[in-house]
């Protein structure tokens, strides 16, 4: 009987010869077969993860070294391309469409002896907090299936909550990894902007997006990153910075205090769930007992940073969504007799769903003309000011606490009638996308209503080395007794 | 803001998006709701502070000018609703 608890252990396993990759594939193959109601997946690719498997085997046991992902059972979000493979961001205006090449973070889990085992449901081009806007209908949170995953990467976090695969890619443009990895349980990382390429990867809102990694252990988010990050030829905006060993540098030992800053405006904020400003305390006080420096850090700019992300992201999307026209690729409108431009509108109108409407429609009024300056350059001052009062506290810093989520998982269908609420429960996720740093949720806590929910953890720009060894410590922490 | 029924007939033909008569009544609150919630931006006191355009520190990423990661007309044309051996198809733009 498979089992899987960290890639380590599954290499292990595999060199010892008490399991194989097809065995893996075989093993997740089943649960998702089990599970297909939970709707994550959107497209499985199960004879060819088997043919892949199969060929790994064989290479391992001829004595080929093992790369580093060798036979690693990989899910993927339906917005990041895999060549000959169905894309479609959940949208139905990608009806039909399979992509002709791969995103380089894919080409580079391939190279690295990944196995992708299909696509992910998440929500219409990335934009939702519950995964209930998908084309594919809504993913259900496998700790209640009453309630919802989160989004937009739902379905790659139920992926890894249920057991479906052994790590999930997903995007987070505002906190789309880090919300449904804290609702369900799990680890969601988003690396810093322009760790990893973005080629291949649908475009929302592009000075915000970036891939990022669902895992189980703070050690396979690592590994998989390290695999993805740097430089590529194919993403003007990605960085050139050489990019550290994370696995080794993990097991460093580290000594020094630990400097954390958290903003008590946003522990004490009125949405926020009492509990999980009570649990996020309580740790602040145990770390600050055990020696750490844990300090107060005012932050005036709490209520401003969703407003800020929405004027920017929608502005980014409204022109990024403007490519679907159907006429190079997707869905086309079958009304015949139109002229050009009714073409354009109908194909469009008949296949975005609501959400992405409403998010075209705002961006196009903060680029229009007359209300640019007043909203599209304001948003964009109120990025620096964010911007630069962040580098100033890590200055001081290393790390930002602050919650994922106001609330535990919600029940599905509670929210969807006020865009503006649902807006609000990313209060705590935007502002790392809003100035590019790298953060990340960690499933250190339980609620008393059962549900799961994860402590946020922030570091300076290309820290993610620090930023993932002070997530194993805390990790490490909570389960000694 | 009043979101005006003219100012969501231009958005909409901006945006290349066309709503019914019903859901025009709703894009129009939902429009009018965001704008407002966007508008709490105004409490702050900008001057002097430069907008945030770029978020990345690469500057003029040059590359060697040779031919990679294009696709054939087969493949480019592969997805396409409607096309002939070599082009896109459209309804006829220019009108006599």
């Amino acid at each position: 009987m498979f089992s899987f608890s960290s890639i380590d252990q599954y290499h292990s396993s595999l060199q010892d010869g008490t399991a194989t990759c097809l065995q893996a594939v075989e093993h997740y193959l089943q649960r998702i077969n089990a599970q297909m109601h939970l709707n994550a997946f959107v497209d499985i690719y199960a004879d060819e993860a088997r043919t892949r498997a199969a060929a790994l085997d064989l290479q391992r046991q001829s004595g080929r070294p093992m790369e580093v992902l060798h036979g690693v059972v990989i899910g993927i979000k339906d917005v990041i391309a895999y060549n000959g493979h169905k894309l479609t961001a959940a949208s139905r205006i990608l009806e039909g469409f399979h992509s002709i090449y791969s995103a380089t973070a894919v080409e580079r889990l391939l190279e690295a002896g990944a196995i992708i085992i299909g696509s992910l449901n998440c929500d219409e081009f990335a934009m939702g907090s519950t995964n209930e806007n998908s084309a594919y209908g809504k993913v259900l949170n496998a700790l209640d299936e009453t309630r919802i995953p989160g989004g937009s990467s739902g379905g790659s976090a139920v992926a890894v909550q249920a057991g479906l695969c052994m790590v999930s890619l997903g995007s987070d443009t505002g906190g789309s990894v880090r919300q449904p990895a804290d609702l369900c349980g799990i680890i969601g990382l988003k690396p810093t902007y322009g760790r990893i390429s973005r080629y291949g990867l649908i475009a929302y809102a592009s000075s915000f997006d970036q891939i990022g990694i669902f895992g189980s252990t703070i050690a396979d988010v690592a590994l998989t990153l390290q695999v993805m990050a740097g430089a590529d030829d194919f993403d003007s905006t990605v960085s050139t910075r050489p990019v550290p060993d994370y696995t080794h540098g993990l097991k460093e030992k580290q000594d020094k205090p630990l400097r954390i800053a958290y903003f008590p405006e946003a522990l004490d904020h009125p949405s926020l769930d009492p509990e999980i400003s009570q649990a996020i305390h309580n740790l602040l006080k145990n770390l600050q007992a055990e020696g750490h420096q844990v300090s107060p850090v005012s932050f005036s700019l709490l209520d401003h940073i969703v407003p800020a992300y929405y004027v920017l992201t929608t502005a980014e999307a409204s022109s990024n969504l403007s490519r679907y026209d159907g006429v190079r690729y997707g869905y086309r409108t079958s009304k015949e007799g139109l002229d050009i431009n009714e073409l354009y509108e109908t194909t469009r109108s008949e296949a975005f769903g609501t959400e992405v409407k409403r998010r075209i429609m705002l961006g196009t009024f903060v680029l229009s003309a007359g209300y640019y300056d007043a909203y599209y350059t304001r948003a964009q001052k109120v990025r620096k000011l964010l911007f630069d009062q962040t580098q100033l506290i890590f200055k001081e810093f290393d790390h930002i606490f602050l919650p994922t989520t106001p609330s535990t998982a919600f029940r599905i269908g509670e929210k969807t009638t006020d865009p503006i609420a649902m807006y609000l429960a990313d209060i705590y996720t935007v502002m790392a996308n809003l100035v590019g740093i790298p953060a990340i949720s960690l499933p250190l806590f339980r609620h008393s209503n059962g549900m799961p929910f994860g402590l946020q953890v922030m570091s300076n720009r290309f820290e993610e080395l620090s930023l993932l060894r002070i997530s194993d410590l805390l990790i490490d922490r909570q389960l000694k007794p | 803001m009043e979101v005006t029924e003219a100012m969501i007939d231009k958005l909409s033909h901006l945006a290349r998006l066309r709503f019914t008569a019903d859901e025009k009544g709703q894009i129009r609150g939902d429009l009018e709701r965001m704008i407002h919630f966007v508008e709490k931006l105004d409490e702050l006191d900008l001057n002097g502070v430069e907008p945030l355009i770029f978020m990345t520190d690469e500057v003029n990423v040059l590359r060697e000018d040779e031919v990679k990661g294009s696709v054939s007309r087969d493949e480019a044309l592969r997805n396409a609703p409607a096309h002939t051996d070599t082009f896109f198809t459209v309804p006829k733009v220019i009108k006599k």
